[in-house]
């Protein structure tokens, strides 16, 4: 049976340029970073081409990028560096749980968080950061494209809100990153994470922008790595493939190749939309290319996750809960969704290297298994648990 | 029904359940691995009388999973957790905490059984392609061609017996489900486990309910209410005597079950027992021992299975709590007894040939002829 994977959102898998870029430095060039010798200097040079990489795609400074595990410790780190108690934080209702869980700690630990809602089409409003505002407004934090929705927000609207505002700026980049062109100096930010693994680089290796002189206190601290931002033995072979992936995806969204990907999520939309009680969340805001979400009145989400896993479709519904199975979306209900409606949701994200084939493939099988979801366990709105 | 159909086995992350999905794979049949997450365990943890760190070994445990998930990849079979936390608290504990606060002991795992095991499992296995469920309940279920009927009956095992909480399945879902453990004993499955190579074949059985941890239901209750914003209804009454004489007084009626000695706190020569729970005047009557005999109960909202309807007195024996040891009664149609009767299954009239000790408003009246589950009901 084909396998067409749909869930490019959650995890992407390595490009062959990543994983020979990333080779060597397993058994070869194993050096530590900080080591003075020979094998020390070979893993150095690739941390710091990896560096100059990514540099490029935030178009920063080479000084101003840190190393860390990934989007979630991006995320940490400029909440929990910059946010003190009696300081006032601005993020908002659909960010990722690496940011709300981190708010909501800082909130426990005494300082004042405002979760700004999203309008319905899945927008922040700049108009609502800046309402927010107060005089003792440390941090503003929002996502670059929401995971769900694929909805890219106004960034630099409230870069310019947060600059007249005095206030810092950190951007949840994890979702935008090798889908759409960045530039911090345009955002106006002084914090950006992004994470390797959504953009076929591998998991557990991310970077975090850090604008020179932002008082960011390190969440790691032991050894004096990354200029005392982020303390741990460089994951060497990790950020070669962080640097090799933010390669592709530069080349990608420069010589427009990652155009095609949001024709096939049109078409794929299309295609799903032409089953009746179908609509997406979030049509009517501007999304990154490879994400849609789907509702499909009167199914189990769930349930319907499950059947097309079962028929080689990996596609997903609402956040993942500690046990494995799921939770209404958090982001859906913000935008006003009722529980049922989210449950209802399904979430497409294309990877790159997504074909016309899977397309075909998934458009054969969904209505098919719509139907039969529908025709067994119909869920009638507003009154399934 | 096609014989590779697939089927969806319910995995609780327990000995019983593992080995019927080992078996039935085994088998060559087409199957796909269920967990059913009910109950966030940590949901309460930290409230009064909560502990705070959640036991290992109990519905919906993260080591549960764990072990349901490790068993699946171990049979190379689909597995998947299913949330169903929203219809399992509708649906069973709201219940559970009504009951309880209307002075009546309730039966969750049936609610359970009724509501979301062989309700909501069987749909959601539908939806995914798979035409029947199985589960490690120790009970049998065959067809008997002369009645046109789906049957229960007791498992071989009768250590083991779990048709007590299985009187509400109806016909369909009896159709669509498998008990293959119901011809074994456990000592056999635990066996088969092993032959399997399954690591939790020695794993302990799990007997408290499973969202009330440490089995403390009065905290749950508590700490349940508190959660959602309610305050803890008044119950609190007088404990009279049979003569009604006033014996002392309680804090609420949700302490106390019919049958209860301990925690009453009164000082007498004599043991003195619940003897009955008025939900209206929140007086709770004590007495002796031997006042808790009672000859007769009502059944409400009945479920038959192996007959269509009573029509007529009927020979059963009955069983009136989990470890009751089922006695002779005779069954009688109650017409438009009973409250709470609103449309949905039939009231009984059940009549002794002994007085029963005990009789609990809340738990279920099971009815057997021999093996055979005749039907079920709530008692009155």
């Amino acid at each position: 049976m084909p396998r067409v994977y749909m869930d490019a959102n959650a995890t992407t898998p390595l490009l062959p340029e990543v994983m020979e870029a990333m080779r060597p430095f397993w058994m070869e060039d194993f050096g530590n970073a900080s080591s003075i010798h020979r094998q020390g200097q070979r893993a150095r040079m690739a941390v710091d081409r990896a560096r100059e990489t990514l540099a490029r795609l935030f178009n920063c400074r080479e000084a101003e990028v840190v190393f860390n595990s990934g989007g979630t410790e991006g995320d940490n780190t400029a909440l929990f560096g910059l946010v003190r108690p009696g300081d006032h934080l601005i993020t908002t209702a659909i960010e990722h749980s690496a940011v709300l869980r981190a708010a909501e700690r800082l909130e426990d630990r005494g300082a004042e968080v405002t979760f700004v809602p999203p309008l319905a089409n899945g927008l922040i409003d700049p108009g609502a950061i800046r309402a927010a505002i107060r005089p003792h407004t440390r941090l503003i934090s929002v996502m670059l494209a929401n995971n769900e929705t694929g909805v890219l927000q106004p960034v630099e609207e409230i870069g310019k809100i947060a600059s007249e505002a005095g206030a810092f700026f950190h951007i949840d980049a994890v979702q935008g990153a090798g889908k759409v062109a960045f530039d911090v100096r345009r955002f106006g930010c002084h914090l950006l994470s992004i994470s390797a693994h959504k953009m076929h680089g591998p998991k557990g290796v991310g970077g975090l922008y850090v604008r020179r002189g932002t008082p960011l206190e390190p969440l790691v601290v032991g050894g004096s790595h990354e200029r005392r931002q982020r303390a741990g033995t460089e994951n060497v072979p990790g950020i070669v493939g962080l640097g090799k992936a933010a390669e592709l995806a530069m080349e990608s969204i420069d010589d427009g190749a990652i155009e095609p990907l949001a024709a096939l999520r049109d078409r794929l939309e299309a295609g799903i939309l032409a089953i009746s009680g179908t609509s997406v969340n979030g049509a009517c805001a501007p999304r990154v290319a490879n994400t849609t979400n789907i509702r499909f009145e009167q199914v189990e989400g769930e349930a319907l996750v499950i059947a097309l896993d079962l028929k080689g479709v990996a596609v997903s519904g609402g956040s993942a809960c500690h046990s494995g199975s799921t939770e209404p979306s958090h982001v859906l209900m913000a935008m006003g969704l009722d529980k049922n409606a989210a449950r209802a949701s399904l979430r497409f994200s294309l990877l790159r290297t997504a074909t016309e084939a899977d397309v075909d493939h998934v458009l054969r099988i969904v209505p098919e298994a719509v139907e039969h979801l529908r025709a067994i366990a119909p869920v009638a709105a507003g009154t399934a648990g | 029904m096609t014989e590779n159909a697939t089927i969806a086995v319910a995995m609780s992350g327990g000995v019983d359940s593992s080995t019927v999905a080992a078996i039935l794979a085994r088998e060559g049949n087409s199957v796909v691995g269920l967990t059913l997450q009910l109950w966030d365990q940590t949901r309460l943890a930290g409230r009064h009388g909560i502990p705070d760190a959640p036991k290992a070994g109990r519905c919906c445990s993260l080591d549960d999973v764990y072990d349901a998930r490790r068993v699946a990849e171990h049979l190379g079979i689909p597995y998947y957790v299913v949330n169903q936390e929203d219809r399992f608290e509708r649906d069973v504990v709201r219940p559970f905490v009504d009951e309880y606060l209307a002075g009546r002991t309730p039966v969750p795992c049936s609610l359970c059984n009724n509501h979301i095991k062989f309700d909501q499992l069987l749909k959601t296995a539908r939806s995914i392609g798979a035409e029947r469920i199985a589960t490690g309940h120790y009970a049998v279920n065959e067809y008997d061609t002369e009645r046109r009927r789906w049957i229960l009956k007791r498992p071989a095992d009768l250590a083991k017996d779990q048709t007590y909480f299985l009187f509400g399945l109806t016909q369909e879902q009896l159709a669509h489900t498998l008990f293959p453990l119901g011809h074994m004993t456990k000592p056999e499955v635990r066996a088969i486990a092993r032959q399997h190579g399954l690591k939790l074949a020695e794993k302990p059985d799990s007997q408290e309910i499973c969202f009330v941890p440490g089995g403390d239901y009065k905290s749950f209750l508590v700490a349940y209410l508190e959660e959602q914003g309610e305050p803890v209804a008044e119950t609190a009454g007088e404990l009279v005597a049979a003569t009604g004489e006033v014996m002392g007084r309680h804090e609420g009626i949700f302490h106390f079950t019919v049958g209860q000695r301990k925690g009453l706190g009164l000082a007498s020569p004599t043991p003195l027992y619940v003897l009955n729970i008025d939900p209206a005047s929140h007086r709770v009557t004590v007495g002796a021992d031997s006042e808790l005999a009672t000859r007769e109960l009502l059944a409400e909202r009945v479920n038959w299975i192996s007959i269509a309807a009573l029509t007529e007195p009927m020979r059963v024996r009955a069983k009136i709590r989990h470890r009751h040891e089922p006695a002779w009664a005779t069954l009688e149609p109650a017409k438009g007894a009973g409250r709470n009767s609103a449309g949905a299954g039939d009231a009984v009239l059940v009549t002794f040939d002994e007085p029963q000790r005990a009789v609990t408003p809340g738990q279920s009246a099971v009815f057997y002829d021999g093996d055979e589950v005749v039907g079920g009901g709530w008692i009155a």
